[in-house]
């Protein structure tokens, strides 16, 4: 309750805060804009007479020139305030599950055109149609592409096409003739909106933006099926409309409207498949391109982001040159890129791959919302009743009867239909948005005298959906009971799974029949000899349990290394046993989940304003390991040793695989300081299934490793602290079918592990272990057999 | 089970034709004659439930020697889409056939139980396809498969406890969450089989 009082005190003050930031700004602009108004203004120390003849002859000590970074200047200031709300959106706990995020911006959007508008502030001119076009739009698209769960995709691959491409038809045309219809009536003052300005609109608008539909579906977690349809159809929905408008405008621009064939109409109809499909492969193409490119990277790896984005970004512009469909060309591009690129980067430039993405779309995203509060808070508007009201209408007609209509026809060829539930939640997530807007906005007033009307109705239509079927559609998912995904993940369901895909391709191979799983299958066995090794490095052998199987020994490995580290060196670990815990089932789900590109419930929420969360702990964990890294690296810069260097371990990706080759001195020397309690170092890190009696009875247990799960061995190699590490052979362990009691490391908990500081780790592990008991030199010897170890064909290191 | 129409019947029936070589029983070895299947890293354990007499409903265990297209035909109907008209009590039948099934994959001793060498065994042959996985890592997922399914299964644990394996029961437990009805099935769809053998 307290807490509660607090939150709703805290936005209150975030409000304030923002409303107080505005006032300052306003007075600047204020300000500012008359100072401007007279091109240059000095501040002059001494006394002068103000009739400008002699301003300029004497030096000036302050000068203000707000001309000069008028633009960028606001365009930061935006940016920044929408950072600024949107840090205090997610203070208040409550508001991100009242309303999505683009509410938000919309306000804010509108705030800031209140005040550009109260000031009389001309407002810099960022939207034009080719920034717009040009640098605004990719990154949103490119975002888009890149996060889209490819799996999941490909299974409903003809559902989604069906719905996106037709959906997308039969709302423009739907909308535009429905409108001409109503145009015809005189009594509404429309007549001089024709037919073609009517279909231009109804492309336009049926353009959705369901963010914040699928935000609320991630939320409700519904079932797998409904949240690709929707996320297909923005996909593809974005594309399609654009590509109509387009010709539309092309149509507008033949002036002569009534000479308008049907050749014209059939040749607008073929460029539309010309536009389509051109653009994919294009896509594709570079695609390819840029996956072949990063193979070669390994030595400079601070460039692949940039490759990563200036190949998607060409394939953009390249496709616009010909006047192909350049958002269905980057998100082709994106899509195939990024399987092999994720394949070749080092974890680093993936990491910066995906916050820059972000980062990039945000930004562009924000400054259409600004763009449309100010247009919302401005002159050009004109109201017109009967079309701003019949818009609305027919957008909701028109998307239930597609959707209904579409979806009875699809029912039939699936085999698992849509349901009526479902169907409805679709044509209640029709929400429009900053597509749609940008669109009208950049119509040319030349070709549609009546724009302005245009965008009345858009930004009534975009604030009907996104406010009022935003908010909805949260508790219209609840109160229909959508069904559900379920979230239990387990490495059993993993091995299930993989064996029900083998099984069914193994039946459907028996009884002869193609389905799209041999169509999976023949495209993975062909990726694997051919494009594989084409395109990626050295030949990885990627089998996604095991990779990720690796990954999460890494983890452990960390984990224990860093907790480790805090501790004496002289404290050893004595085997723990327990189970799994549920934290390290879940971290074991986490990475089955993020790395292979399986069902959507296992990838990652996607929300184009925020990254799937990792829990604080996680962070901090990274936070600490990259600050113990960074002090590590200035203290063993005194040491001649050659470890200092962080770059060049990128060839060793990883490290756990049960050795054989151990040096027995080493492993004797942990074994005999296996006494100390392992648990007292780890208290934070160790989850509580440890009950006291756990404890007491490992101590004493060091049997008990020997009927010890291999992956605790795996993982324990670098312990430094000594972890009575049982390096014996496997053979030993076989005699024992059973599983007593395993001792585990407590959970692993990092997602990013960065190559270098494990690296980093590992040789802070030696080190430390070994420099009590041996001379350096042996050190740098048994070093060199740990290196020499970590060369041996691996995996690669399976990130998220 | 569910039924299986007719046209469906009468596709299989040309496609066992194919595999047995228009002998009236099909062998173990009549599966050579399926080249995609080579690929397949369960192939093995695929053929071996097609004779494993506990899927054939004839007998507990063992393996029969060759099966008719009767045979061929119940092992079929294990993979049939649940139809929408089915009640609760049939859907819940129809599940645990099918997770019978898999479980009879699992478990080749047919003790009732999947063992952890039984399962390393599964998780080996998962990998097999990869030349460059060790046997290490196999059993390492295997090891960790078994613990998470002790942990749901029986909870927590007395130190000495000795997990034997994973019975049906468990094995139901584990698979509670997972829609099984939407994975185990293959779309007979009416396509021109491939032809595959000669």
């Amino acid at each position: 309750m307290g807490s509660q009082i607090f939150m709703r005190f805290n936005f209150l003050n975030w409000l304030l805060l923002l409303l107080s930031l505005e006032c300052p700004f306003a007075a600047t602009y204020f300000e500012l804009s008359n100072l401007s108004s007279n091109s240059t203004t000095h501040y002059k120390p001494d006394h002068h007479d103000a009739e400008g003849s002699a301003q300029d002859e004497r030096l000036n000590v302050f000068t203000v020139d707000y001309n000069y970074v008028q633009i960028p200047y606001e365009v930061t200031l935006w940016i920044l305030l929408a950072s600024l709300a949107k840090i205090g959106f997610h203070l208040y706990h409550r508001l991100p599950s009242l309303m999505p995020e683009c509410c938000l911006l919309i306000v804010i959007g509108a705030l800031v055109g209140a005040i550009i508008f109260g000031t009389d502030h001309k407002s810099p001119p960022v939207m034009t149609t080719n920034i717009y076009f040009l640098y605004l739009l990719p990154p949103i698209v490119l975002e888009e592409g890149y996060f889209m769960p490819t799996r999941p995709f490909f299974e409903n691959f003809v559902s989604i096409l069906w719905w996106s491409v037709l959906g997308s038809l039969l709302n423009a045309f739907g909308i535009g003739l429905s409108l001409y219809g109503i145009c015809q009536i005189e009594a509404f003052g429309l007549t001089d909106v024709n037919l073609l300005q009517n279909l231009l609109f109804g492309s336009l608008i049926s353009a959705v933006d369901p963010v914040a539909a699928l935000a609320v579906f991630e939320e409700a977690s519904v079932n797998e099926q409904l949240y690709m349809m929707i996320f297909g159809e923005s996909l593809l929905n974005d594309g399609i409309t654009v590509v109509l408008y387009n010709i539309f405008i092309a149509f507008t621009q033949m002036h002569r409207y009534e000479e308008i064939e049907p050749v014209d109409v059939l040749a607008g109809f073929a460029r539309f498949f010309v536009v389509g499909l051109g653009g994919v492969l294009f896509g594709i193409v570079f695609g390819f391109v840029s996956a072949f490119m990063t193979r070669f990277t390994r030595n400079i790896s601070a460039i692949e982001p940039l490759l990563v984005f200036m190949f998607s970004y060409l394939s953009y512009l390249s496709a616009e040159t010909l006047y192909i469909s350049g958002i269905l060309a980057m998100t082709a591009c994106a899509v195939t890129m990024k399987k092999y690129v994720e394949e070749n980067v080092s974890q680093n430039s993936y990491t910066t791959i995906k916050y820059f993405m972000k980062m990039l779309s945000s930004v562009s995203e924000t400054l259409i919302f600004v763009f449309m509060g100010v247009s919302t808070v401005g002159r050009n508007h004109e109201w017109n009743w009967a079309f701003v009201s019949f818009t609305l209408l027919f957008c909701l007609i028109w998307r239930a009867l597609s959707v209904f209509a579409l979806f009875y026809i699809s029912n039939k060829f699936r085999t698992y239909p849509f349901t009526i539930k479902d169907q409805l939640i679709i044509a209640y997530s029709g929400l429009r948005g900053a597509s749609s807007f940008s669109l009208a906005f950049l119509l040319p007033m030349h070709l549609f005298p009546r724009k302005n009307m245009f965008i009345t109705a858009t930004l009534v239509v975009i604030y009907f959906t996104v406010f009022i079927q935003g908010i909805t559609i949260g508790p219209l998912v609840k109160y229909l009971d959508v069904k559900k995904t379920n979230k239990k993940e387990s490495i059993n369901e993993e091995v299930h799974v993989r064996m029900m895909d083998h099984l069914k391709a193994g039946i459907e191979d028996i009884c002869g029949h193609w389905s799209h799983y041999q169509l999976r299958d023949k495209f993975k066995k062909f990726d694997t000899k051919y494009l594989k090794k084409i395109l990626i490095r050295e030949n990885q052998p990627k089998s996604s349990i095991v990779s990720l199987y690796k990954k999460m020994e890494i983890k452990q490995a960390i984990e224990l290394a860093e907790s480790g580290m805090i501790s004496s060196a002289a404290s050893t670990a004595s085997l723990q046993t327990h189970r799994l815990s549920p934290e390290e089932v879940e971290s074991m789900r986490d990475m089955l989940a993020h790395s292979l590109y399986q069902v959507r419930q296992r990838t990652p929420s996607y929300n184009r304003h925020n990254l799937p969360t990792e829990t604080s702990e996680k962070q901090t964990k990274e936070i600490l390991i990259r600050r113990q890294n960074s002090l590590r690296q200035s203290v063993r810069k005194g040491n001649s040793l050659p470890w200092g260097k962080p770059a060049s371990t990128k060839n060793v990706r990883f490290l756990s695989l049960p050795y054989g080759t151990h040096n027995p001195a080493r492993r004797k020397a942990r074994h005999d300081a296996s006494t100390g309690d392992y648990s007292s170092d780890s208290d934070s890190v160790v989850s509580t299934i440890f009950s006291p009696q756990l404890r007491a009875g490992s101590l004493g247990a060091n049997r008990r490793q020997q009927e010890m799960v291999p992956m605790e061995r795996l993982a324990r190699r670098d312990k430094l602290s000594g972890f009575a590490g049982q390096r014996g052979t496997p053979s030993k362990q076989d005699h024992t079918a059973r599983i007593r009691r395993p001792a585990l490391m407590p959970k692993p908990q990092f997602d990013a592990v960065f190559e270098e500081e494990i690296q980093g780790y590992e040789s802070e592990e030696e080190e430390g272990a070994v420099a009590a008991s041996r001379p350096s030199v042996k050190w740098t010897a048994e070093k060199r057999n740990v290196r020499r170890f970590h060369k041996a064909p691996t995996p690669p290191f399976w990130r998220k | 089970m569910g039924s299986i129409t007719l046209e469906q019947i009468e596709h299989l029936h040309r496609r066992f034709k194919q595999i047995s070589g228009d002998q009236p029983t099909i062998r173990k070895e009549s599966f050579d004659r399926i080249p995609d299947l080579e690929f397949n890293p369960l192939r093995s354990k695929i053929v071996r439930a097609f004779f494993d007499k506990r899927n054939l409903r004839q007998a507990p265990d063992g393996l029969a020697d060759e099966i008719n297209f009767e045979d061929f035909l119940t092992i079929m109907s294990y993979f049939r889409p649940i139809e929408m008209n089915m009640d609760e009590e049939q859907l819940d039948h129809f599940r645990k056939e099918k997770l019978k099934f898999l479980f009879h994959m699992y478990d080749s001793d047919n003790d009732g139980k999947i063992t952890l060498q039984e399962y390393r065994k599964v998780v080996e042959e998962l990998l097999s396809r990869n030349p460059h996985l060790e046997k290490e890592s196999a059993r390492s997922i295997a090891d960790g498969a078994m613990m998470e399914a002790a942990s749901i299964c029986v909870g927590q644990m007395e130190p000495d406890q000795v997990y034997e394996g994973i019975t049906f029961e468990d094995f139901l437990k584990v698979w509670q969450g997972i829609d099984i009805d939407t994975k185990m099935h293959v779309r007979f769809l009416n396509m021109e089989p491939i032809a595959h053998c000669h």
